[in-house]
């Protein structure tokens, strides 16, 4: 990558070599190009995969939108729907009815971090916080495995929407989340330079750098100079024109839900047209401590049933939810039990996540709970379970295996089991 | 300045200063040799060489960065750079610490750092937010420039009342702590949030249920949180609105969950629903009286006395401080001191602690211990011998070379406006605000209850982004009339003594001949304009790692 950093794409190279002889030598290390991987292209191009992650921070309760337990103490006010697939799921997500066919429902997540932080770490990176080994999160990892699908992408591989995610962790910055708000502006992105000085300005930037690198200052120096050069191929690349979101037609904008998740959800779909191997959408708010189902009714269910709805019957609609794996997630579920403020607390014993496209099978329920929502039947999966059967949709080897510099291996997906029923 | 002072000045960074001081002939405060002792036993343990002394100009970048917040300016370096009293370094620490001239930039910078640790980089600009950012960084700011003693900080923060809001009655800054953190759900992120920053207890866990990991039991958390139940932030409004001006943190009577106030209890629920009963125990056990009534018995004063006989608020100062100096601290995280985390240099740790309680809490001794001791002295640059020691790869920290770490946001916009003479004018409130105003584009909040944040400032491609293109930098390399580099290329004076000057300003040290190479054919594709040829000089080295970094 960092052979991009002296040779931006789409710049006029021998313009400015022509003002500066001398500083051509040393590009050359810049001049081998040719990516072998790029003789593959095409091939690659019909098989190349991607992954969205809507990543529902706070913690959603599970039992109030995919596993309802009507009638009971615990069940609360809502009532079940049928749906397009053999599941039933909340009245308020009368949108994603007609699209479950597509979606699995897994129910039987346990889980033992029911801190905000560490289930957010946990959910994301398939491995508990760790003093000592700072994990690469699902964006990273996968961005990591799927880049090679598609060496003509020159925007960020991980993109984060409305968000934060969470980090690239050893796999160093050059991985690491691209944050952008979730009507698609990147800020600072417009730069009123002519190219060739642009050029220029890159080359004296490469001699300091270069310098600096040389004398093993550490890794994050090295990471920086990766950062750049993604940096340069941001401002010259016509790619960029996927993050302009406000260009889509009015209907399908209401039909996504003008909110900032709905944009972004929207805006997901076109990263995935152009390429991006991974976005993750955030929508926070789920952390429903005091009267939740006000909150789900009114705010949240039908923000998400609009945005989540659309969003796959897109994808579905054009060819690429074969090819794209749609997850929802918290970093946990919430207790069965509703508290005095009529709302719910932390709960990650038995709760629920959904994936569907990437040839999972939909329209189903994977393992259960029982009848109060208190404990799960059948098989506990974990996090570590889910993100590689993921990774299994998504074609990358569950052998693949990860060397932090220290010379730790890391096990993708923390040698998680593939939760068999999603595809059979 | 005329370019001609700029080039006496510069001839004063004579090569091979290095050296000149003579160790011994220095007085240090006993604990300076006593990390190094330790730290020179611990290398030889681990089998590690430590690098060499850094070169003294980067020193000086790197204590300037740690002490207030920015790099040096030119004329600042070679003022160090033309001592040449084998004290220099103590005079220059000396020098950031007490001389009044940098008051109120070392109160502003920690008052920043502060903010931080206790708010967060979103305090205050939330949605129907009870906090004032600026009532939080006014009082530590005032802390900072008296040098109160660490305790007495902790325990007014622990246990303020008042108005949250500067110029308005009864305003004590300290309330703006725990004003958002009193209200929602009992109290447990006062709770959570006490016990993790001054104490590194987490407890957040624990609230729950039982963790496996951690010393703290479900019990301890509610008992805990019992200290914060007397106490409310009440809303004032606009006159004539319903807008909330600011918040007034007070304390009232606590009836307890069981109806007596004179035994007033709190219940909470096991996993098994089983509700137990809890009143304020502090974590070595000690009990305080169970009444619920304010004048019988002050929970919170309560707690901020226990606090202050803990051993574990020195450990978590000195842990903290230690971590923004050397970049890593003695347990990770550092607010973490629980026994299921490893500690380095456990003694050292210690004997530090119990040191910074007898000195009085005097925050400026500890920087001074820290910042004249070996391990900071050394090199960024790893040798073969210590390349091991890497804690970003999960390796203990040994501390055998400086740690390269990313300058904050702030000590960024700091050293901007220092590296281009940029008038820091207006009040400090008026800096303060216009650079929590920058600071907001790199914040992204998690969107729980907890107001859990990360920042994007962190290496990223957004930072890049900015540091390429954004209106701070577009500032920076102007050469508008009366702007510092467009002063510079006016100038008589060789291309060669005017990039020295801008290398020196940023990164501390002369330019390399290839850099000057560089320089001259820029000059050429610029057609001779040497304001142009100035510009694209400064924006790479503001954009360089070698400047981003703390090294």
């Amino acid at each position: 990558m960092w052979s991009r950093f002296a040779t931006p794409v789409g710049m006029n190279r021998r313009h400015f070599m022509s003002h500066m002889a001398g500083a051509a030598t040393m590009m050359g290390a810049s001049l081998s190009l040719g990516h072998s991987l790029r003789v593959h292209a095409d091939t690659l191009k019909k098989n190349r995969k991607s992954c969205v992650l809507l990543w529902m921070g706070g913690g959603p309760s599970s039992m109030d939108i995919w596993d309802l337990k009507p009638g009971t103490d615990n069940g609360g006010p809502f009532k079940t729907i049928s749906t397009s697939g053999d599941v039933e799921i909340c009245e308020h997500m009368p949108l994603m009815a007609k699209q479950m066919h597509h979606m699995a429902i897994v129910r039987s997540m346990s889980t033992r971090e029911a801190d905000h932080n560490r289930g957010r770490y946990y959910m994301h990176t398939g491995y508990v916080p760790d003093a000592n080994v700072d994990y690469p999160s699902y964006g990273a990892v996968i961005a990591h495995e799927l880049m090679v699908q598609r060496p003509e992408l020159e925007i960020p591989p991980f993109v984060s929407v409305g968000g934060a995610s969470e980090g690239p962790g050893f796999l160093g910055m050059s991985w690491a989340p691209f944050s952008v708000s979730s009507n698609g502006r990147v800020r600072n992105l417009e730069m009123s330079l002519a190219k060739d000085r642009l050029m220029q300005r890159q080359i004296a930037l490469k001699t300091i750098e270069d310098s600096f690198i040389g004398q093993k200052r550490g890794g994050v120096v090295e990471d920086h100079r990766k950062v750049l050069g993604k940096t340069f191929d941001l401002l010259t690349s016509a790619q960029m024109q996927a993050f302009e979101v406000d260009k889509e037609p009015k209907e399908v904008k209401e039909k996504y839900g003008e909110n900032n998740f709905g944009q972004g959800c929207l805006l997901a779909r076109r990263l995935v047209e152009a390429g991006v191997p991974f976005v993750e959408v955030d929508l926070g708010g789920w952390d429903n401590h005091q009267g939740i189902f006000r909150t789900l009714e009114n705010d949240r269910l039908p923000v998400l049933d609009r945005a989540m709805a659309s969003l796959t019957e897109d994808l579905e609609q054009r060819g690429l939810l074969q090819d794209t794996v749609i997850v929802w997630m918290g970093e946990f579920g919430r207790t069965p039990r509703i508290n005095a403020d009529a709302g719910r607390d932390h709960w990650a014993r038995a709760w629920s996540v959904v994936v569907g496209g990437g040839g999972i099978k939909g329209g189903q329920a994977v393992g259960g709970t029982n009848e109060d929502g208190t404990e799960i039947t059948g098989d506990p999966y974990s996090s570590e379970d889910l993100m590689a059967s993921v990774c299994h949709a998504l074609g990358i080897s569950l052998e693949t295996t990860f060397t932090s510099k220290s010379g730790r291996p890391m096990k993708i997906a923390n040698s998680g089991k593939i939760i068999k029923d999603l595809f059979t | 300045m005329p370019l001609a002072a700029w080039v006496v000045l510069a001839g004063t960074f004579v090569p091979g200063a290095v050296g000149a001081e003579k160790p011994g002939a220095v007085t240090l405060p006993p604990q300076v040799e006593k990390i190094d002792l330790a730290m020179q036993a611990g290398w030889a343990d681990a089998g590690v060489k430590p690098s060499p002394v850094e070169d003294e100009l980067k020193w000086c970048r790197r204590v300037y960065l740690d002490l207030i917040g920015r790099i040096p300016s030119f004329e600042e370096l070679a003022e160090f750079a033309k001592d040449k009293a084998p004290s220099k370094k103590l005079n220059l620490v000396q020098k950031l610490l007490n001389d009044d001239r940098y008051t109120e930039e070392y109160a502003n910078h920690w008052g920043t750092v502060w903010t931080n640790v206790l708010i967060g980089r979103n305090g205050g600009m939330e949605d129907r937010t009870l906090t004032d950012r600026s009532g939080m960084q006014k009082y530590l700011r005032d802390c900072f420039a008296r040098n109160k003693p660490y305790n007495d900080m902790v325990y007014e923060l622990v246990t303020a009342t008042g108005s949250t809001k500067p110029g308005t009655e009864g305003f004590n800054g300290a309330t703006n702590f725990l004003a958002m953190k009193v209200n929602e759900e009992d109290g447990t992120q006062a709770t959570a949030a006490v016990s993790r920053i001054f104490l590194g207890l987490q407890v957040q866990c624990t609230q729950c249920h039982n963790h496996p990991f951690n010393q703290w039991k479900q019990q301890k958390f509610w008992e805990f949180n019992a200290f914060f139940r007397q106490t409310r932030a009440l809303r004032k409004f606009v006159a004539g609105t319903r807008d909330v001006d600011h918040a007034e943190l007070i304390n009232q009577d606590f009836a307890g969950e069981g109806g007596r106030p004179d035994q007033a209890e709190i219940y909470f629920q096991l996993r098994n629903g089983l509700t137990k009963v809890a009143y304020p125990v502090f974590i070595d056990g000690t009990e305080i009286g169970k009444s619920g009534f304010v004048e019988q018995v002050n929970r919170r004063e309560e707690l901020g006395q226990l606090m202050m006989q803990s051993p574990f608020l020195d450990k978590a100062i000195v842990n903290r401080m230690w971590s923004h100096f050397l970049g890593y601290g003695f347990t990770k995280p550092i607010d973490d001191l629980g026994p299921h985390s490893p500690t380095s240099f456990p003694e050292l740790f210690e004997e530090l602690s119990s040191d910074f309680r007898n000195t009085s809490y005097d925050l400026k001794q500890l920087m001074v211990w820290i910042t004249m001791s070996q391990p900071y002295q050394l090199s960024s640059r790893m040798t073969s011998n210590n390349e091991t020691d890497d804690p970003s790869q999960g390796e203990t920290p040994k501390f055998s070379h400086f740690y390269t770490r990313q300058m904050s946001a702030e000590q960024l916009f700091q050293s901007l406006a220092v590296a281009t003479q940029a008038n820091r004018k207006g009040s400090l409130e008026e800096q303060a605000r216009r650079r929590d105003e920058w600071m907001k584009q790199f914040v992204v909040a998690f969107g729980t209850d907890e107001g859990d944040e990360t920042t994007t400032f962190n290496g990223s491609i957004p930072q890049s982004l900015m540091m390429f293109n954004g209106e701070l930098i577009r500032e920076a390399i102007s050469t508008d009339p009366g702007s510092w580099l467009g002063s510079i290329a006016q100038q008589k004076g060789s291309v060669a003594e005017k990039v020295q000057i801008l290398f020196l300003t940023g990164l501390g040290r002369r330019p390399r001949s290839e850099e000057l190479s560089i320089a001259n054919q820029l000059l050429v594709a610029r057609k001779n304009d040497m304001g142009g040829m100035l510009q694209d000089m400064w924006w790479a080295i503001l954009n360089s790692n070698e400047f981003i970094f703390n090294h």
